[in-house]
């Protein structure tokens, strides 16, 4: 199999006096779609945090595109949708247009020259999400779930290889939920973005991803989706039950 | 009534540094606003204020002529804002507690810089308040100069600037180095401030960074809109204020943000008024 664009080896890490990560080793291949799951606190967001480089790695090693993460200069290959991305600043005075265009920083031009095509870029991104008609309105003025949209448009304008979503799903209504996870499919698929969705609700997401990853300090499943349908729920809710009480006992 | 601006020396160095801080005020204010640090520049300008203080304090004592308070005055203010990143940093989970503890230390050092010069005088006085008569040949190039610094600042820092000040996370995601900017923007603020005291004086240099950007914000569609409309409101405040403030010797500083504040009085009036006949029109629409 070829190298892969991430490779997470023997990672631990801690917040003051708690483990959240203990001995994650995996690797994430080109062109798959990875479900990252587990309940809420189980390290998640500190996990992929490390992976992109903006969390100091405590124990073990991250490689990104086979480099040492914090060698790795991204310059686009590596995008990323927050968990926050919802929780800008509301009010905040900027168009659609201009959100998006925030992903073009890579290449650092200044303002006045080079206009032109960064418009191609920012449409052309807007169009994978359905969101070509919004471009110059108001990001404020949008639903959840558009807004959302638009992050993605923003993750994507700088065409990466690997994106990187943490909860994208949280703020976007249920019913939109689907066609989301539809839209990521099609990313996937049809762009040969490599795909990380960070989610605790894994019910929905196992139609869609490739590989199901299943955190909760430490890796308690990694595979296909399908071996994990498989399981019975008692196997299951051993895996997530058991860690899941581990936790509280730790307080 | 511009005509005596432009025709004794002295003036007409008041009004260009008034244009060119009625520029870079708003600029920077715009990028302060949505980052709700609104508070930085009051904090920044009364530690201006103490540098202001100790260079009367040693053209005084020591009639050191090298240094003019407006040096020291620049000096204080990027002490103070190296102080604040550093604070910023130290009390992670409390920012904005960064602003109290170097506004209050501006404040006793000028205190103790003006009562060791022997008390307030009208120099104290116009740098609290602002001057139509303050601003000498020098002090106008040193304004030029900053302005052309912060323009360029913003010009080629545009789209990290903006990225920081919409998602600090995705920006530091995206490669663009977060601390190295953060650090440059202070500094550029911290020289905003120190030309724009000339001006407007300590007490209302903050105005000048915030009033245009709030009235601005009510009828901006975009960010680019937003920072071109508060320059726009911010120079007819500067323009207004300093003429009526000579005419009617009124220190600027007071007429200035009294402009804007109304600037911004009309604004919010006409959004109303826009708002109402938008739904009648809509009602009518509907009947």
């Amino acid at each position: 199999m070829a190298n892969p664009i991430i490779s997470v080896e023997n990672v631990s890490h801690r917040y003051e006096q708690q483990n959240v990560l203990e001995d994650i080793n995996f690797n994430i291949h080109q062109g798959s779609f990875v479900g990252l799951v587990g309940p809420n606190g189980s390290g998640k967001t500190t996990l992929i945090k490390l992976m992109l480089g903006i969390e100091k790695i405590q124990r073990g090693s991250v490689k990104a595109f086979g480099k040492p993460i914090q060698k790795f200069k991204n310059e686009g290959r590596m995008s990323y949708v927050s968990q926050k991305a919802n929780a800008f600043t509301r009010g905040f005075p900027a168009t659609v247009r201009e959100v998006v265009s925030m992903g073009i920083v890579s290449n650092q031009k200044p303002l006045l020259p080079g206009q032109k095509s960064d418009h191609e870029l920012i449409v052309y991104a807007l169009k994978q999400v359905h969101m070509k008609d919004y471009l110059n309105r108001n990001i404020g003025d949008l639903s959840g779930g558009q807004q959302q949209r638009v992050f993605i448009a923003r993750a994507i304008v700088n065409q990466p290889e690997l994106l990187i979503l943490d909860e994208p799903t949280v703020g976007v209504d249920s019913e939109n939920v689907d066609h989301f996870y539809q839209l990521l499919s099609k990313l996937n698929q049809e762009l040969g973005i490599t795909l990380v969705l960070v989610t605790h609700d894994i019910g929905s997401i196992t139609t869609y991803v490739t590989d199901l990853l299943c955190l909760n300090k430490s890796i308690h499943y990694h595979g296909d989706p399908s071996g994990f349908e498989n399981m019975t729920d008692k196997e299951r809710s051993k895996l997530y039950g058991h860690s899941i009480h581990t936790i509280t006992h730790d307080h | 009534m511009l005509d005596a601006f432009l025709n004794y020396d002295l003036l007409r160095n008041t009004f260009y540094a008034g244009l060119l801080v009625g520029l870079i005020a708003p600029l920077l204010g715009t990028f302060i606003v949505v980052r709700r640090q609104s508070m930085i520049a009051d904090g920044l300008s009364h530690v201006t204020l103490a540098g202001l203080a100790f260079g009367l304090l040693m053209q005084k004592k020591y009639t050191l002529l090298v240094f003019t308070p407006f040096h020291t005055g620049i000096a204080f203010s990027i002490i103070g804002a190296l102080i604040i990143e550093n604070l910023r940093d130290v009390y992670k989970a409390f920012q904005e507690i960064a602003i109290p503890i170097i506004l209050s230390l501006g404040v006793g050092l000028s205190i103790v810089f003006i009562a060791l010069a022997d008390g307030i005088n009208t120099d104290i006085f116009s740098y609290l308040f602002g001057s139509v008569a303050a601003v000498s040949g020098a002090d106008l190039r040193l304004i030029l100069y900053i302005s052309w610094l912060v323009v360029t600042f913003v010009v080629f820092l545009y789209k990290p600037l903006f990225a920081l000040s919409f998602d600090e996370e995705f920006a530091k995601v995206s490669g663009i180095q977060a601390k190295l900017i953060h650090f440059l923007f202070i500094v550029m603020t911290a020289l905003v401030i120190s030309a724009s005291i000339r001006i407007v004086g300590v007490l209302l240099v903050s105005a000048l960074m915030t009033l245009p950007v709030a009235t601005s914000m009510r009828i901006a569609k975009s960010f680019k809109q937003t920072i071109i409309y508060s320059i726009i409101y911010g120079e007819i405040a500067v323009i207004i204020g300093l003429t009526t403030g000579y005419y009617f010797e009124i220190p600027p500083g007071g007429t200035i943000v009294i402009t804007s504040a109304l600037l911004l009085g009309f604004t919010l009036l006409f959004k109303r008024i826009q708002f109402i006949v938008g739904i009648k029109r809509d009602d009518r629409n509907a009947a």
